[in-house]
């Protein structure tokens, strides 16, 4: 493999160089795009979002309405730019809440003693056997369906994946020679992880971001698809397809748009971590 | 050998069953969480003291919540759940009556789904970097990163509403052919799978091309083995173990994929049976099927680590520490 690639390095004519490969690049324009969207979508929006526009339920795409009108006539286009800021809100806190705690004690589990990490591993390990979308549904059963219970419970549930790939990278670089050195000089847990450890995983990490805020989305879109998650009047992408399930029969344009603004997102980003330098492929898993 | 081998099962056996006690614990947990008294919630605003006594001792919520624990987990063992708060069924009842339909669901996408992901995957390991392989990394990579409810409202404007091919809701009334079950599960079948073909035929080009990349396949092109021989002799026997257990952990994925999927089609399953349940606060009925669920998962993650161990018996240590 990496013969390969020195010679094609050499054969290929002297081109001006994209800092990422093109899909990467289209995802990343995507992804910045949507980003735009979350923050400035509500000032944009054509329409007031609660406002009813049309007299015609389930409207086809027209001038006016670009991704027509839902179950009560209202514009399709400004729910989902304001809609995008729960979708990628939501998911984003979620996201950092998430690896913020689990990468914290992945990195105390790979620098500790084995005690500490044997105990961490299984209490982790337990917590991931609860297949994602039921703890889903049962915290939110048991807590409520409001804005932080949702950031709350998608954090809750990437937590546990988000500390076995901490762990493992930690694990691994901290094996390496400098981390044994200057343990031996008799650094601090705290001095290793911020000065030796954390400085060696960009790559890693931001692939694993990625792949967690991808799941996140998709958690979070499921959830609000079953009625639990963002609540009436607001709206999510994934409540945007729920409330209007019944224009399916008509082949409405509402039940499209709201998946394909679920769609590019995460192929977005997935095309974008697929194509950092020095990253590993996504496997789709948690 | 075989000792250890047998040590290694047992303990492993064990692991599931302790992470199962731990996951009956934290549902329990989670859902005693909910506010409120659950005696006045069924009863309602009129109840006289008195009655709502009545239950809350009937319902044992005037013990202590590790006595109340064990009581559960008791009756969950032998079989016997409590009774739905909402329609104070038996839950093994209304359990029963749906688990065979999520089974049926279940098999048959799995029928579907093994043989196209593996000959999916193992070809495209064969042929990597190939058009080919392109192409098929490429859409399942369109297709894990869409919630299944999104390939199946599409796939129901596709098939259903515009070519008229399938009905986009299940229905178990006045089935009396082959053909009409067919039908039925078309579309619930083919939104399922495509999430999972996709996600075992990533799995099992990784597993086989991780063992295309081991320094006896390379002595094998060295001697001049032609590549069919090459992946059907030396590559394919090493790979079973990695390829096994990418399915059974692909297959864990269908539980939850299930839910959704049963709640687009009207599919009268286990999925739609928690989410109802949810919806109506049923916790009873709600720490029984969530049971259900990770028990099953648990298995399948279960199966899946059993066969790497035995694929690999030198690696004879699970969750090893690198050091």
């Amino acid at each position: 493999m990496s013969v390969d690639r020195n010679i094609t390095a050499i054969e290929a004519p002297a081109r001006r160089r994209l800092p990422l490969p093109l899909a990467g690049m289209i995802g990343a324009i995507i992804v910045v795009f949507w980003v735009v969207m979350a923050i400035i979508g509500p000032y944009i929006a054509p329409h007031d979002v609660g406002a009813l526009v049309d007299d015609d339920l389930f409207g086809h795409m027209r001038w006016e309405f670009p991704f027509g009108t839902d179950y009560l006539g209202r514009d399709v286009l400004s729910r989902i730019l304001v809609g995008a800021r729960y979708s990628i809100g939501v998911a984003a806190a979620a996201t950092f809440l998430a690896i913020l705690v689990g990468g914290t004690f992945g990195m105390l589990a790979a620098v500790s003693r084995a005690a500490i990490d044997i105990a961490l591993s299984c209490f982790f390990d337990a917590l991931i056997s609860i297949p994602s979308k039921m703890s889903a549904l049962v915290l939110i059963a048991a807590l409520g369906s409001s804005t932080s219970v949702l950031i709350v419970t998608v954090a809750v549930i990437l937590t546990p994946g988000a500390f076995r790939i901490w762990r493992e990278h930690g694990i691994k670089v901290s094996a390496l020679d400098f981390v044994k050195v200057s343990r031996v000089r008799g650094e601090r847990t705290a001095y290793l992880i911020r000065e030796e450890i954390l400085p060696n995983l960009t790559g890693p990490v931001l692939t694993d971001l990625g792949l967690r805020f991808i799941f996140a989305v998709l958690l979070l879109s499921s959830v609000s698809f079953l009625g639990v998650g963002v609540q009436p009047p607001n709206a999510d992408w994934g409540s945007l397809v729920r409330e209007n399930i019944n224009g399916l029969a008509t082949g409405a344009p509402v039940v499209v748009m709201p998946s394909i603004a679920i769609a590019t997102l995460t192929i977005g980003v997935n095309l974008l971590i697929d194509n950092l330098s020095g990253c590993s492929s996504s496997t789709g898993e948690h | 050998m075989n000792i250890q081998l047998i040590g290694l099962l047992v303990s492993r056996i064990a692991i599931a069953i302790l992470s199962l006690l731990f996951v009956s614990a934290a549902i329990f947990v989670g859902t005693e969480m909910l506010p409120g008294d659950v005696a006045q919630a069924v009863l309602g605003q009129n109840a006289t003291p008195d009655a709502v006594e009545g239950l809350r001792r009937a319902l044992h919520l005037d013990q202590p919540p590790y006595v109340r624990y064990l009581l559960w987990l008791g009756r969950l063992l032998t079989g016997d759940p409590d009774h739905s708060l909402v329609n104070n069924l038996p839950i093994s009842e209304l359990i029963a009556s749906r688990l065979p339909n999520s089974l049926v669901l279940a098999s048959v996408t799995s029928v579907v789904c093994v043989p196209v992901s593996l000959i999916l995957g193992i070809t495209s390991a064969i042929w990597r970097d190939s058009p080919y392989d392109h192409v098929v990394s490429f859409v399942t990579m369109l297709l894990v990163s869409v919630p299944e409810f999104v390939i199946a409202t599409l796939a129901v404007i596709g098939f259903s509403v515009n070519l008229r091919w399938f009905p986009a809701i299940y229905y178990s009334a006045g089935i009396n052919s082959l053909d009409q079950v067919f039908r039925l599960l078309a579309l619930p079948v083919f939104t399922l799978s495509c999430i999972l073909i996709a996600q075992m035929m990533r799995m099992t080009r990784a597993a086989v091309i991780d063992t295309l990349r081991s320094s006896y396949i390379e002595t094998a092109v060295l001697k001049g083995a032609r590549p069919m021989r090459i992946v059907l002799n030396h590559a394919l026997p090493n790979a079973v173990g990695p390829i096994a257990s990418a399915v059974a952990l692909s297959l864990s994925h269908l539980l939850g994929g299930a839910i959704i999927v049963e709640i687009i089609f009207n599919y009268p399953g286990l999925g739609r049976l928690l989410v109802d349940a949810v919806a109506t606060r049923d916790m009873p009925l709600i720490q029984a099927c969530v049971m259900i669920f990770s028990a099953a998962y648990a298995v399948l993650v279960m199966l899946a680590d059993i066969a790497g161990v035995l694929s690999n018996p030198r690696g004879f240590v699970i969750n090893e520490r690198r050091s």
